[in-house]
């Protein structure tokens, strides 16, 4: 059966033991502005690993996690995921946008909402089926969503929303997710439940790339601390400096 | 009762008006839905107007109507999305100023006609003259519309609430606009028989927002939107027939109360 893939790209094999990311010498700018957003940044992320990418606001973390995922185009440099080119192959990588990012007065479910995650692997004209729907409720379930599956998605609080786009970016099986500020205005129930999703996600061998301010239980949450300031990059290694 | 209702329908123009008036209305009601969600109201009723001067000029070559205004329309859609491409100038800026130049342009070429009566039927509709002709375009568009937003509906919805997700899958959101910009051009073209250039968007957009205000699942959206905008094409239909009163204009007040009750369910719901 013909598959109709949005970007025209097949799904790829990743090359053996290559890193998740490899960034090398990445410089991003903004049309009518001076100073890069990104400076010659260069790092390499290790498969299965939790990663937290912290800096300032405008230190660059939002542009970094956008280049990787493609809704930027470098200006220099090099960009490797699972040793293949950006876009290679889409259903690879899941990102998980910044609330505000989302029309969240869209009359669409949650269940809807994280159907969507499963659009990659369908392509044009071919729709989710019962697989698909099985898999939404199990993750749904998984993320302390599962009653909330029929209500529109502005109805949520600001943690079920970002539990749901959570779910969106787990029920795509992506091997890398990038995830931009999961944890910004969320309760402790849901930064608990998207802290041990993490960790699963961790041993399963994914990799999480996670912009956040949420300096306070780096230790715990994480495997590895990326650290950006006006663009470049500051600070990359354990997560105890 | 039943004398009243079915006594216009001996007429065959009447049957072909209501043909009509059901097509335009379901279809732009479903589209509308798009255009009222993804807060592209204004790019309808640019849209609308802009189809005029491609009009006027396949009136004045003996040409068909429709495709003058498709031509017209299109050139439009795709000129927007051109003159605003780098964000150098801001779309709404850029339909401000090539929806009225154009209309100014189709204007200009009216008054070339000597008669502006000639041509008022394209600015004020008139169901009533559309022709089996006619009525066989509108339901080729009607069909081709509802079919393309059938199949691609995962994908309008998805870069309607997320397009940054979206192309990040590789759905190209800006594609996506593009192909309801199309639609639309195409959509406003069928309308504008029915009501006409100047209350075309009304059509487009006064169903699908009542229909917003009551319910909040996309597909309940679209029927709803759907039923009212068929409903008051039926009302105006049957004005303009036993009230002697502008087709057009009765169906987009129809249009209108039904929003009018709809915001009031919605505000005494809320409270």
């Amino acid at each position: 059966m013909f598959r109709f893939l949005y970007s025209q790209r097949r799904h790829h094999a990743a090359l053996v033991g290559a890193p998740a990311l490899h960034i090398e010498d990445v410089t991003v700018s903004y049309p009518g502005t001076t100073q890069p957003a990104l400076d010659a940044v260069s790092l390499c992320i290790p498969a299965g690993v939790r990663v937290a990418l912290v800096g300032a606001n405008g230190s660059g973390k939002s542009t970094l996690l956008k280049a990787v995922a493609g809704l930027i185009q470098p200006k220099t440099g090099r960009m490797s995921i699972y040793g293949l080119p950006i876009g290679a192959c889409h259903h690879r990588v899941a990102y998980l946008p910044q609330r505000g990012e989302v029309d969240w007065r869209f009359p669409i479910t949650v269940e809807r909402l994280v159907l969507a995650g499963r659009y990659v692997h369908h392509g044009w004209l071919r729709r989710p089926g019962p697989s698909d729907r099985a898999l939404v409720i199990a993750v749904l379930d998984q993320l302390g969503l599962a009653d909330l599956v029929r209500r529109q998605i502005g109805a949520l609080s600001g943690g079920q929303q970002q539990r749901a786009l959570l779910a969106r970016a787990l029920v795509q099986e992506a091997d890398l997710l990038l995830l931009d500020e999961p944890l910004s205005a969320v309760d402790a129930a849901s930064r608990q439940i998207i802290a041990t999703t993490l960790d699963q996600l961790r041993r399963q061998g994914k990799t999480a790339l996670v912009a956040t301010h949420h300096l306070d239980r780096l230790a715990d949450e994480f495997d590895r601390v990326i650290e950006l300031h006006d663009g470049t990059l500051c600070y990359s290694g354990g997560q105890n400096r | 009762m039943l004398n009243w209702l079915l006594e216009p329908l001996t007429y065959s123009f009447m049957r072909t008006g209501l043909a009509a008036a059901t097509l335009v209305g379901i279809t732009c009601a479903v589209l509308g839905a798009y255009v009222v969600l993804r807060r592209m109201a204004f790019i309808g009723d640019a849209l609308s107007h802009t189809v005029l001067p491609g009009l006027v000029v396949a009136y004045l070559n003996g040409w068909s109507l429709f495709g003058g205004a498709i031509v017209a329309g299109l050139l439009t859609a795709l000129g927007i999305g051109w003159v605003s491409r780098r964000g150098t100038v801001r779309e709404d800026t850029a339909i401000g100023v090539l929806f009225t130049a154009m209309f100014a342009f189709g204007i200009l070429l009216m008054s070339r006609v000597g008669s502006f009566r000639d041509l008022s039927h394209i600015l004020f509709g008139n169901i009533l003259g559309v022709r089996p002709a006619d009525l066989w375009l509108i339901a080729v568009i009607a069909v081709s519309v509802l079919l393309t937003l059938f199949l691609l509906h995962k994908e309008l919805e998805l870069s309607s609430y997320d397009p940054i997700y979206a192309e990040v899958i590789g759905l190209k959101a800006d594609r996506m606009r593009l192909v309801l910009l199309v639609l639309l051009a195409f959509t406003v073209v069928t309308c504008i028989q029915v009501v006409g250039v100047i209350l075309t968007s009304a059509l487009l957009v006064t169903p699908a927002a009542a229909a917003a205000l009551l319910t909040n699942r996309l597909p309940r959206l679209m029927l709803l939107a759907s039923v009212i905008a068929v409903g008051s094409a039926l009302v105006g239909l049957y004005a303009s027939y036993y009230v002697n009163v502008a087709s057009g204009a009765a169906i987009v007040l129809c249009c209108t109360a039904c929003f009018g009750c709809a915001w009031l369910a919605r505000t005494l719901r809320s409270h």
